[in-house]
Order: C-alpha cells, then sequence, then structure tokens
C-alpha cells in the first residue's frame, strides 16, 4: 500500500472489484485471483464474457487463474520488476503508451535535480554505511528564488522524469527480461502485446495483485513498477483501469484504514515519534506544502491534515481534550523505533530493544493476540517459538486453539527447535473470541467499501466478542489507574468511553464515532450567519471536520459512512444508473462514497472522459458529474492536478518518497539464487540487506545458492483460509493436508513420486510433505542456468485434528523484509528438495 | 426421499406401461457447465453436500488438488483436475465438474430391474427413489459416465438429482446457486445450448477452433451440457468421445422392457442373481478410505 500511496496520494485499491467487469485485458500478476479471491474474479470472468476482455496470468505456476486465463507466461519467483519494466520498455519502444495522457496527468514532465544519478544497481544519495539513500538527491527540480518545480510538457529535457523512466527501463529488453525471469522471449512478447494493447483513449486495462507483490524484500518496487505501467498507458482513474490491491482477509483494508501497523493513527495519519514533542511541530512535519502554486495548481488535500488530526484527538480524548493541553497530543503514545511485525519478535527474542537508539532498553514481557497467529504466520517460525518463551505472559483470543496459545508444548514444537516445556515460564491466558458470523459490525473490502454485516448467530459457550474483551480490559486497566496511579494516567483515565453499554460497546455506535459529528454549531465559512451542522448531529463527511475543537471524527477517511441519514453501511440498494457498476447507494465506498479513485484522471484536459462509453466523471461546463468526484467538484478543467492527494497533483512515474528507489529496479531476493545480471555487484537489494542485517540472532540465518539451489515459494489455496480452517472438516475434506508442488523433472531428478513423500530444507530447518509432481511448474533457464523452483501452501500446523495437522510453512521463510512496509519477503527463498521418508515435522 | 410426487414422470425404471401419462408438457431443463471459466473453486461440492444434507467425506492428500478421484454415494459433484499436453507448446489444466449428465435415454434407467426406482421426469431429470431401489448394482453398468454410487449404509444407489426438489419449486440447483463466476447456469436446455453457441463463437475467435459442446447424440442428449474448449478431445475432460447405452443393456430395454411381467421376473432374478453372484453390491473402494463417510 505504501507504493499506491507514493505513487497516487492514497494506499488502496484504486477501482473496485464490480469495475474490473469493465476492462478489456485483466493481467493478474502477483495474485493468484481465481484461488484467493474467488468471488471477486468474477467481475474478470464477466469483462471476458461481455467485452471479450483478455485475461493475462503472470506467475511462477500454472495456477487456476491461468487455466481460465487467455495467455499465461511463467517467470521466477521475486523477478517480477524485471518482467514490469520490461512491459514499460516495450511500451515506450514500440510507442504503444498515452502520451497524452503522461503529459497532463504524471510527472512525467517534471525535471529533476543535477544530483540524481543511477549507477551499477544503486542510485545517487546511497549511504553505504546506515545502508539507506539520502533522498534529497532524488528531488524535483526547481526555481531557487520562487521554488516552482522545472517542467517541461514537450517531455524533452533530459533531466526530465519521462526521459529518465525511459533510459532506466532500456536496459530491460526482452532478451534481459528472459535472462532475469526466464519467461521465454515469444511468451514474454506474447503478455507485451497484449497488456500494452490499452495504452490509448480507446482501451483500458486493469492489474489485479495481492501479496505475491507484497511480500517481497523488494515488494513495493514491483507496485511501484506496476502502477508506472498503468500511468504510462494511461490506466488509472479510468472505469476498467486502475492498480487493483486485492487484499488478503475480508477486513483487512479495514484493519488498515483504523492503524492496523504501528506507524500510523486511524486515516493514515502518521504516529508521532518522540522528538515531534508539541502539535505544532507534528504538524509541520506532517502536512504537505504547495511549492509551485504559479506554475501548476494542486488542491494539496493532505493540507487539511490538522483538521483530521485535531478531530481525531477530540475522538480520543473527548472533553479532556482541549486547545490548552494542544487537543490532548502529549497523551498520544510516540514512537521511538521501529515496532512492525519482524521487529517486535525481534525484541522479544532478544530481550532487549536492539533496533532503538541505544538498545538497552528491555524488550517486551507481555503480548496480546487476537486474530492472529504468530507461530503460524511466521516468518521463522522457529524463532517466534523462541520468542514467545521469552514472555512472562501472553493473552490469546481465538475461536480455536490455535498453535500460537500451545508454542509451550515440546511435543508439537520440538521439530521446530521449541524449548523444552519445562524451561517456558510464559503464562498463557487463552480467552474463547467469537467469530466472524458471531459478531455485528463492518467488512471493508479491497474496493473500500465498508459494509454492514449482522451477527448471525450467538457466540458459543463463554465465547465474547473482541470488543467486549477488550472494553473489559480498558476498563480494568483504568480503575487501577484510578486506584493505584501511575506515569501518565492522563492516558488512559481520559480516553473517551461514552458507549451505552460500555463493558460491551455497540459497534454501530463505534461506527457513528468513526464518521464523526459536530460538537458545537458549525457555521459556514463563507457566511457565518449560517449553520451547516448543529451541534450533536452527524458530519456528512470529511469537507466538515474542523481543526478547532469544534469536530471530533475518529477516522476522517471514512467520514459520511453514518451521517444523519443512518449507518450508510448497511445500505443494499443495487441501482445501477449508467451501467459501470458504481453502485453509489450500496454500502459506502471511502472516500466520499468515491467507487473510482483518481477519477479525473479518467478524462482529457478538457474534462472530457477518454473513452466516452465509460466515462468516470465528466465536466459539463459547470460542474463533474458521474462517480462523486476526486476533484473540488466545481473547479473547472485545468484548475487543480488529478491527484488531489499529491502535493503536486499529478501521479508519479518517479517517487521520491521511497525508501529503496524513486523508481524500479529489479534486485534479486535477499536469499538469491543468481547474482543480478544487470548489476552482480549489487545482487539483492541493499536497503532490504541492510536491514536484514538488523535481524542477528542465532536464529537469522539466511542461506545461500551454493548449499540452497532451489527457489521455492508460498501462497494459499482456495478452499482454506490461513491457519485456522483447518480445523473445518468440511474444508479438510476438500484439502486435506500440506503438499509440496515439485515440477515433473525436477521430482524425476530427485527420485519423488507423486503422492510420495518429499523433504525441503532451508538455512531454518527442514519440512516434509506428500509431493506433488506437476507440469504446472516448468522448467526456467535464467541466463542459460537451469534454476527450478518448487512451493508449497501455508495452511497448516500443529493443532487441531490430527489427521488434518501439517508442518509449519513459515518455518522455512527467512528474516527479510521489504525495507519501506517491513513485509516478510514469505514468497522467495531458498531451500535444498530430496526424497522424503522418516517425518520430519 | 422418495421420486417427487405430483411431478410428472416421463420413464421409470422397469415400468409395467411405458411411461407417464404424458398429460403435463414440461419442457427439458438442463445444467449448463462452461469448463473454460470454471476456476475449480469447488463451492459447488460443498454446495451439493449441504443442500443433500450428505455427510462429511473421509479424504487424504495424494498428490493433486482433486477432492477425490472420483465420485462417491456422498459425494455426488467432483471438480476433476486434469494436466494436459494439448500439443507440442501447448498445456492445459482442465478443470471439469462430474456428477449425473442426466441423459435423455438413460442407461442406468434402461439397465434398473426395480419398478420405479429409477424415474426420469417429464422435464428431463433422472431421479432414484432409495425406497425402490434394491442395491442390485444393475443400473452401473448401464451409465456410460460412470456415476452410480451405492451408499454404505443401506446399500441404495445415490447421485446427483439435479436438486430436482428445489427444481420442483422454482430454485435452480444448489451447485449453480453457489457457483461464483456464472460457469454454471440452469434453465431449459433450448436457451441453454443457444447460450453454449454463442460462447462456442467466443472461443472459436479466441483460437479454440474446436471448441464445442458436450451434449452427445448417443445417449440422446445429456440435461447436463458442457462447454469444451477441446471439443475435439472430450477424452481429456474425463468424457467418452461417444457415449451411448450398452448394447446389452439397450436390448434388455427395448425387447424386454414393453413386456411388463417378463421384466418384473427378470427384475428379480436379475436382483437375486446379482446376491448370488457378488453378494451386496460394495460401495466403491477409491484410493484408499477416499469416499467413505468419516
Ligand atoms: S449419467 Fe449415468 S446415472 Fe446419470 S442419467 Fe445418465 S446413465 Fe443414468
Ligand atoms: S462453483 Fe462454479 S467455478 Fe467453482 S468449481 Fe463449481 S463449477 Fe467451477
Amino acid at each position: 500500500m505504501a507504493s499506491l500511496a507514493a505513487t497516487f496520494g492514497r494506499g488502496a485499491m484504486t477501482n473496485g472489484w464490480v469495475d474490473i467487469k469493465n476492462a478489456d485485458v485483466v493481467l493478474v500478476m502477483g495474485s493468484n485471483a481465481a484461488e484467493n479471491h474467488p468471488c471477486g474474479f468474477k467481475w474478470a470472468i464477466e469483462a471476458k464474457k461481455t467485452r471479450g476482455a483478455k485475461i493475462v496470468s503472470v506467475d511462477p505456476r500454472f495456477t487456476r487463474t491461468s487455466s481460465v486465463a487467455d495467455v499465461y507466461a511463467p517467470l521466477r519467483p521475486g523477478t517480477d520488476v524485471a518482467f514490469l519494466n520490461g512491459l514499460i520498455n516495450y511500451a515506450i519502444t514500440k510507442n504503444r503508451f498515452h502520451e497524452e495522457y503522461v503529459r497532463i496527468h504524471t510527472n512525467g514532465p517534471y525535471v529533476i535535480n543535477e544530483k540524481y544519478g543511477f549507477n551499477d544497481g544503486l542510485f545517487a544519495g546511497f549511504d553505504e554505511s546506515s545502508g539507506n539513500y539520502d533522498k534529497s538527491a532524488w528531488a524535483y527540480d526547481a526555481d531557487p528564488k520562487t521554488k516552482a518545480y522545472l517542467v517541461d510538457k514537450e517531455m524533452k529535457h533530459p533531466r526530465c522524469i519521462f526521459q529518465l523512466l525511459k533510459k532506466h527501463v532500456e536496459r530491460y529488453t526482452p532478451e534481459m527480461v528472459e535472462r532475469i525471469c526466464g519467461t521465454p522471449k515469444d511468451e514474454f512478447l506474447k503478455v507485451a502485446e497484449v497488456v500494452t494493447s490499452t495504452g490509448n483513449a480507446q482501451r483500458c486495462g486493469t492489474i489485479m495483485y495481492a501479496l505475491g507483490w507484497t511480500q517481497h524484500s523488494v515488494g513495493c518496487q514491483i507496485i511501484r513498477a506496476a502502477a508506472t505501467l498503468q500511468l504510462m498507458l494511461g490506466n488509472v482513474g479510468r472505469p476498467g483501469g486502475g492498480v487493483n490491491a486485492l487484499r488478503g482477509h475480508s477486513n483487512i483494508q479495514g484493519a488498515t484504514d483504523m492503524a492496523g501497523t504501528f506507524e500510523i493513527l486511524p486515516g493514515y495519519l502518521a504516529t508521532p515519534r518522540g522528538e515531534l514533542t508539541d502539535l505544532k511541530t507534528y504538524l509541520e512535519k506532517v502536512t504537505p506544502t504547495t511549492l509551485n502554486k504559479e506554475t501548476w495548481a494542486t488542491m494539496n488535500y493532505w493540507s487539511n491534515y490538522p483538521k483530521f488530526m485535531v478531530s481525531l484527538l477530540k475522538a480520543t480524548y473527548g472533553k479532556a481534550a482541549t486547545k490548552e493541553n494542544q487537543w490532548g497530543y502529549d497523551w498520544l503514545p510516540k514512537t521511538d523505533g521501529n515496532y512492525s511485525w519482524m521487529f517486535i519478535f525481534d525484541d522479544m527474542y532478544r530481550g532487549a530493544k536492539a533496533n532503538v537508539a541505544g538498545g538497552t532498553e528491555p524488550g517486551p514481557e507481555g503480548f496480546i493476540t487476537f486474530g492472529m497467529n504468530p507461530v503460524g504466520i511466521g516468518p521463522n517460525s522457529g524463532k517466534m517459538i523462541q520468542a514467545l518463551s521469552k514472555l512472562k505472559w501472553m493473552v490469546v483470543g481465538e475461536n480455536y486453539e490455535i498453535e500460537t496459545a500451545t508454542f509451550w508444548d515440546d511435543k508439537k514444537t520440538k521439530a521446530y527447535g521449541g524449548p523444552p516445556s519445562s524451561q517456558i515460564q510464559t503464562e498463557v491466558f487463552q480467552l474463547p473470541c467469537s467469530g466472524f458470523a458471531e459478531k455485528d459490525g463492518t467488512f471493508t473490502n479491497s474496493a473500500r467499501w465498508l459494509q454492514w454485516k449482522w451477527k448471525a448467530i450467538d457466540p458459543p459457550g463463554q465465547a465474547k466478542t473482541d470488543q467486549e474483551v477488550i472494553a473489559r480490559l480498558l476498563l480494568a486497566v483504568k480503575d487501577l489507574y484510578k486506584k493505584e496511579g501511575g506515569p501518565v494516567p492522563e492516558q488512559v483515565l481520559n480516553m473517551s468511553w461514552s458507549y451505552t453499554n460500555p463493558v460491551n460497546p455497540d459497534l454501530g455506535e463505534a461506527l457513528k464515532e468513526i464518521n464523526g459529528k459536530a460538537l458545537e454549531d458549525l457555521k459556514d465559512p463563507k457566511d457565518p450567519s449560517k449553520i451547516i451542522r448543529k451541534a450533536g448531529e452527524q458530519l456528512a463527511g470529511f469537507g466538515e471536520v474542523r481543526d478547532d475543537g469544534t469536530t471530533m471524527c475518529g477516522n476522517w477517511l471514512h467520514s459520511g459512512c453514518y451521517t444523519e441519514a443512518g449507518n450508510l453501511a448497511q445500505r443494499r440498494n443495487n441501482a445501477d444508473p449508467n451501467g459501470l457498476g458504481m453502485f453509489h447507494q450500496w454500502g459506502f465506498s471511502w472516500p466520499a462514497n468515491r467507487r473510482i479513485m483518481y477519477n479525473r484522471a479518467g478524462a482529457d484536459a478538457e474534462g472530457k472522459p477518454w473513452d466516452p462509453t465509460r466515462p468516470s466523471i465528466v465536466w459539463n461546463g459547470e460542474k463533474w458529474v458521474g462517480d462523486v468526484p476526486d476533484m473540488k467538484p466545481d473547479a473547472p478543467p485545468g484548475t487543480y492536478g488529478a491527484f488531489i492527494m499529491n502535493a503536486e497533483g499529478v501521479g508519479r512515474l518517479f517517487a521520491p518518497s521511497m525508501n529503496d528507489g524513486p523508481m524500479a529496479e529489479h534486485y534479486e531476493a535477499v536469499e538469491s539464487a543468481v547474482p543480478n545480471a544487470l548489476h552482480p555487484k549489487v545482487t539483492p537489494s541493499p536497503t532490504a540487506v541492510a536491514l536484514a542485517k538488523k535481524m542477528k540472532s542465532d536464529k537469522d540465518v539466511l542461506g545461500t545458492a551454493d548449499k540452497f539451489p532451489v527457489v521455492c515459494t508460498t501462497y494459499r489455496l482456495t478452499e482454506h483460509y490461513h491457519y485456522w480452517t483447518h480445523h473445518t472438516n468440511i474444508l479438510n475434506q476438500l484439502q486435506p493436508g500440506f503438499f509440496i508442488e515439485i515440477p515433473e523433472e525436477l521430482a524425476k531428478e530427485k527420485g519423488i513420486v507423486n503422492g510420495g513423500r518429499a523433504k525441503v530444507t532451508s538455512a531454518r530447518g527442514s519440512i516434509e510433505g506428500v509431493a506433488m509432481v506437476t507440469k504446472r511448474l516448468r522448467k526456467l533457464a535464467i541466463d542459460g542456468k537451469q534454476v527450478w523452483h518448487i512451493g508449497f501452501p501455508i495452511h497448516w500446523g500443529y493443532e487441531g485434528d490430527p489427521r488434518h495437522t501439517g508442518p509449519l510453512a513459515n518455518f522455512m521463510t527467512p528474516s527479510a523484509m521489504d525495507p519501506n512496509t517491513w513485509t516478510p519477503e514469505f514468497k522467495t527463498f531458498l531451500v535444498t528438495l530430496e526424497k522424503g521418508g522418516e517425518g520430519v515435522a | 426421499m422418495g421420486a417427487i410426487q405430483g411431478f410428472e414422470i416421463r420413464r421409470s425404471s422397469a415400468a409395467l406401461r411405458g411411461g407417464g401419462t404424458m398429460l403435463r408438457q414440461q419442457p427439458t431443463v438442463a445444467k449448463y457447465i462452461d469448463t473454460s471459466i470454471c476456476i475449480g473453486c469447488k463451492a459447488c461440492e460443498v454446495a451439493c453436500q449441504e443442500w443433500n444434507d450428505l455427510p462429511l467425506v473421509k479424504t487424504e492428500q495424494v498428490g493433486t488438488y482433486q477432492t477425490m478421484p472420483s465420485l462417491a454415494p456422498n459425494f455426488w459433484n467432483l471438480i476433476q483436475f486434469r494436466e494436459i499436453d494439448t500439443g507440442p507448446h501447448g498445456f492445459a489444466w482442465l478443470l471439469r465438474k462430474d456428477q449425473c449428465m442426466h441423459c435423455a435415454d438413460p442407461g442406468c434407467l434402461a439397465a434398473c430391474p426395480a419398478p420405479g426406482a429409477i424415474v426420469q421426469y417429464q422435464n428431463g431429470i433422472v431421479d432414484v427413489d432409495p425406497e425402490k431401489c434394491i442395491g442390485c448394482g444393475l443400473c452401473e453398468p448401464g451409465c456410460p459416465f460412470d456415476v452410480p454410487r451405492y451408499t454404505a449404509r443401506d446399500n441404495k444407489m445415490a447421485k446427483c438429482t439435479l436438486c430436482v426438489d428445489r427444481v420442483t419449486v422454482g430454485l435452480e440447483p444448489a451447485c449453480i446457486k453457489a457457483c461464483p463466476t456464472g460457469c454454471l447456469q440452469f434453465g431449459d436446455k433450448s436457451s441453454l445450448l443457444a447460450l453454449g453457441a454463442h460462447r462456442v463463437k467466443q472461443l472459436q475467435d479466441d483460437g479454440f477452433a474446436s471448441a464445442a459442446v458436450y451434449d452427445p447424440p448417443g445417449v440422446g442428449g445429456t440435461s447436463v451440457i458442457t462447454v469444451l474448449k477441446h471439443g475435439d478431445h472430450p477424452e481429456w475432460y474425463g468424457l467418452p468421445k461417444d457415449p451411448s447405452v450398452p448394447t446389452t443393456v439397450s436390448l434388455w430395454k427395448r425387447v424386454l422392457h414393453p413386456i411388463g411381467f417378463v421384466a418384473m421376473a427378470a427384475a428379480i432374478f436379475g436382483a437375486i442373481g446379482h446376491f448370488m453372484a457378488f453378494g451386496p453390491k460394495k460401495p466403491v473402494d477409491t484410493a484408499k478410505d477416499a469416499g467413505k463417510e468419516v
């Protein structure tokens, strides 16, 4: 999501599930949508049936998606950047890109400062010692006096982004793609032909991706390459276009929106760091300013940051938040280091916050986990098990007894290097919690739609809903602070908790809070005699959010979901007046019930849709009509750039905010199978390597190709859902157990037969399972050398019905991650393969 | 469940006099399967089990995505997965939903000696009445599609009923309701054949010159029609090329069927004969325990 935000301004699926039916080409890459999103994938099928759309599947494995695709091409796991840059190069050299779109809606015409350069695998500004980039070397060139950006609308300036991109990708010829990815040239060209057929106003194509792109040490760069491709083809902001991130859970989009990771607060506001000691400094740091008002007007919507933040603080601390106390900013927890998944476990394992400046503080002593199964999730499950055993206490809220809850049972964990039970002091509390069908609430799907769901049945036995467990915990902690005091008691005591039933809050009330309301009468800024919203009323949307303490709003991005008209997430009206599947009266789609983000880019300079049969929004002379405009509704074409969340108002072919490079470059995985064909001295991503080196416990071992020559990848199956459906027998029946997919020739070489046993070993250990010998994994020649790849699904573990337990797939995966999002590299690592026999795990 | 009451019967096994009253004409219904857009999600497998209240079966990972080797007494709807080399450079992973084909000329019904055990309704659905089924197993060789299975508990033939209980009240079969891609459709056969022709044309335009609808004439056509990309190779999908009712069965039917009494006698002898020769029909023993109840 970091890449989409860095490119377009917001980190989510640009279009929506239903909109995929409007595409002429559907590139499914980095996802296996037919298997993992079967219901959403129906729209790709719909496009095929009704528009004759072509489905293109690019995947290391021939999957169930490939089986219904019109074009399939294999590639070696982890080489997606090379493939995508190859497509961009093809589009430019064959003149199959949408030049007019690039000129008006992207930063292609922008000029980059003279310090920028790219040499032998490194961008300018690399600091060897820290492994980080000084990103000022990637900044736009600006007039020193006026601060206005330099722009060449002809895109001829040698330092303009279009020219830099052209030069950057010219190395990715079809021959180079074949050398790196192993994709035979003719198969690559077939894909290139179909995908770039949309590089014009008449046609439009979409991309469906998921964890197959994010879970790499170059995950963000892969997505950046895809976003760049779509901007070059002019496919963003248009019905049937976009870069569509398919989320891996029914509500993961909602979780991310509501502060799913440590570095963000609800609505993607930055978690303050310790050095930002007051609200003013914080806001100055995070609110982007527009540099180029004069030459290139932009809306720079993030200039409203203070409103979003103050209203969030009002929602958090209620009446206690006042102007005098900076709306309670001091009470907000601040960060001092990296608290992403792998770092939390690294701290836990090493018993010290090793990655925080100073590094002397002890690691966490307690851990609360809900709807998470760290032992299964990994990576490097052996380390996860060891880390948990260092805790004093752990709370697990789940609807099954999951592997994490019994990590202390050495009979089950010995195979993963788990310590003897007698040496583990961790006290484990297991709380039975309700499953998704046993509670109300919303799911926010990949398409950013908030859809209310109603409880189907009561939770069994003593199981409680998550909100009840959390509420009771909070109230008990509040009580303790009241009775015994403690450091910064205001942080807890001032937290507003005004639900009708405080021990089991109604989620409808929580949704109202997320939407926000007026705390005083709100006056019309244009005419102060008019009241636009009375005190106590629900806000109509984030346009009404204020920074003077007169509004509260739990998540500005979701504002508009629960207005005076009621809970809009409950709407189920399937009216579709223009037939494009926007369904504005079905649920609520953030932002502002907009169904296609950046829809201004779906029209040309005059506001006419690129393709009149598929308009996103149209300028009718007075206002924008069609979808909810991603634009000031009455601002005539030419007033503002189409990407209102980006300070410069355009989509970014070159994104200076990324940590590992402003344009995507091919790097091998941290566990690389071969030297980088483009720059052997810089084989994996240097920033990713620096990060992996921060994990330096005895458990963080990496394998090398001389000892572990086979590339391995992991994935999910249609029949199962993460690590808990192996507790569900109807699904076990459909996929009864773990297996390892092995190409036919490799199996033959190793003496492995279909249905027999195979053993996989990585630098972390070994697992064993049933061999699935298949033609669907192909022999790929990499730079003249045979490199094999195999794979296995992730769904099993040691808990549940013994007939349906299986090895922890993530016992195999390394402590390597993406340097922007810290997402683990689950999709490419090194192993050896041999015939199995004795059970290993 | 017995045969659906009040539903007009076209034909019945070992009937004394031909088929039904022919008083009410009903259009022939059909299930349409477009294998070219089936994603093998198995939603239809589960929907079939749940609607028909079939107990779970025991399966084992033996190196395939396919749930079990073949249909089972409690598993009437199975997606078959086949890896096929389609030519020197061609490869396909063909997924086909397997179930009773509801033949217009059902070999199972023709072969069945128990009066009324297998019936064909006026709308073309072929159903089994377990109350009348004697478990003799003669329908098995009668079927060109290897569909009939025998339940472990009471040794009755069991197979897909095309959800006749749902169809009777105007609902589509459960598998069709569950299918997320729309590759399954239900309706009257003539309109589905038209839909199939349209899709075949699309596939041919996409370069699959031999795409075709599988509706084999050897069994009078079927009420399950299947769109195949590789229409010239139904065997790649596990479908017989030119299925027909086995000669012995059709002979039995043509010659003996009209003679009610003889048929009755034959039915009894058939059953006894089978019983003496083989004992009660056993549930199909698929790989290891696969397919058995758990
Ligand atoms: S497929 Fe077999 S069981 Fe089904 S109707 Fe035809 S002959 Fe009978
Ligand atoms: S439900 Fe439809 S798409 Fe899924 S396996 Fe069955 S027939 Fe195929």
